[in-house]
């Protein structure tokens, strides 16, 4: 096994000391199949006790360790580090959000809007747990099932033009839950949904730069969703306009 | 404290190569106004009978407005172009447990453009 040099440039913030960020270098050799998340473990543990950073499952499910590297929104878990041998790589917390310390961000505003949308199941009708599951056919199933794909780790929101300039934004991840349940056959929460979702603040905010699916690392393609939360919103207008109201 | 990194509201789209192409789209909706502009110019030069309709036409035919309308048909290719590509994230058609394939829904689009445009210059009495 071969070693690979880099050398991480990782941004450094800490809020008790610090006015504002500055970069921190550090020279790795790394193993050539390791990910980013390992050489930056291994400054962790061997260089720079220091370093704060999330991460858990280094498997590209827990969407934990969303970082900048390089100026891109990715997970350091699946960002190899051959794509950069001999390069200095930029490590940054993800773009577009406060930064709390080093690499980690503050998340309380996607939280809350995650909150918003309602992304669960809503029934009108309730019925007794003895009736039954709520059955489904595949095809129901594949109609939203990419879009339950996604691991909230936030790169979306990290590569989005439209949510840096304008935070009130309810951006891609959320509105991509609230169209995958409103797209779940189960679901008949969607009325209840479009306060959020048919505003300003809502899909009509995303001017569709597409970046956020270009950089999503499960393929959830979030700007496919909004553009459909589009048109499904508009379609909802027009059948209110009507006396049809959505489920 | 959390720090709050500075976004420029005037440069941002220069930051990476796909927001300025993100930019240079929207832009083409410029030139789409211009089109609507021109036709509700020419609809109303209609309304105004016969002299003020043939003052549009010679107009239209000044060497300025050629130049103008040239740029805005190439500008309006580039904005339908951009627009068909992208389609099939917005307008998926799911057939049983498959999607069609995004390539049948903007190569659709493409067929209803070129359909529409040769019974346009038909009635036009182009051909």
């Amino acid at each position: 096994m071969s070693e690979i040099q880099l050398v991480l440039e990782i941004l450094r913030y800490d809020p008790e000391k610090d006015q504002e960020p500055h970069f921190e270098t550090y020279p790795v050799s790394c193993q050539d199949d390791w990910m980013v998340l390992d050489a930056i473990n291994h400054v962790k543990d061997h260089v720079d006790t220091t370093i704060s950073y999330r991460w858990s499952c280094h498997m590209a499910v827990c969407g934990s360790c969303g970082m900048m590297i390089d100026g891109d929104p990715k997970l350091a878990c699946k960002a190899p580090v051959a794509d950069y041998a001999g390069q200095t790589v930029r490590i940054e917390p993800l773009a577009n959000f406060p930064i709390e310390r080093d690499l980690v961000v503050v998340m309380d505003d996607f939280m809350e809007k995650l909150t918003r949308v309602k992304p669960y199941i809503i029934r009108k009708d309730e019925k007794p747990i003895e009736e039954g599951e709520y059955k489904q056919t595949p095809a129901e199933l594949k109609k939203y099932k990419q879009f339950t794909l996604c691991i909230n780790c936030l790169c979306c929101y990290a590569a989005c033009p439209q949510y840096a300039l304008i935070p009130e934004f309810i951006g891609p991840a959320a509105l991509t839950m609230a169209h995958r349940y409103n797209q779940d056959s189960r679901d008949q929460g969607l009325a209840e949904r479009q306060d959020v979702v048919a505003t300003p603040e809502g899909a009509w905010e995303c001017s569709f730069a597409g970046e956020c699916s270009v950089v999503c690392p499960k393929h959830v393609d979030p700007a496919g969703a909004l553009q459909q939360l589009k048109i499904s919103t508009t379609v909802q207008w027009y059948k209110g306009l009507i006396g049809m109201g959505g489920k | 404290m959390a720090y709050v990194r500075p976004v420029s509201k005037t440069t941002w789209y220069l930051a990476k190569r796909s927001y300025t192409v993100h930019m240079v789209q929207e832009l083409t909706s410029l030139f789409v106004a211009i089109l609507a502009f021109i036709l509700l110019w020419g609809i109303g030069a209609v309304a105004g009978g016969p002299e003020s309709y043939q003052a549009f036409l010679d107009s239209m035919n000044s060497t300025g407005m050629l130049f103008v309308m040239w740029g805005v048909t190439v500008v309006m290719f580039y904005h339908a172009v951009a627009w068909f590509s992208v389609t099939p994230k917005a307008m998926p058609i799911q057939r049983g447990e498959e999607f069609v394939p995004g390539s049948l829904i903007a190569g659709g689009h493409y067929v209803v453009w070129v359909v529409l445009s040769v019974i346009i210059l038909l009635l036009a009495g182009v051909f």
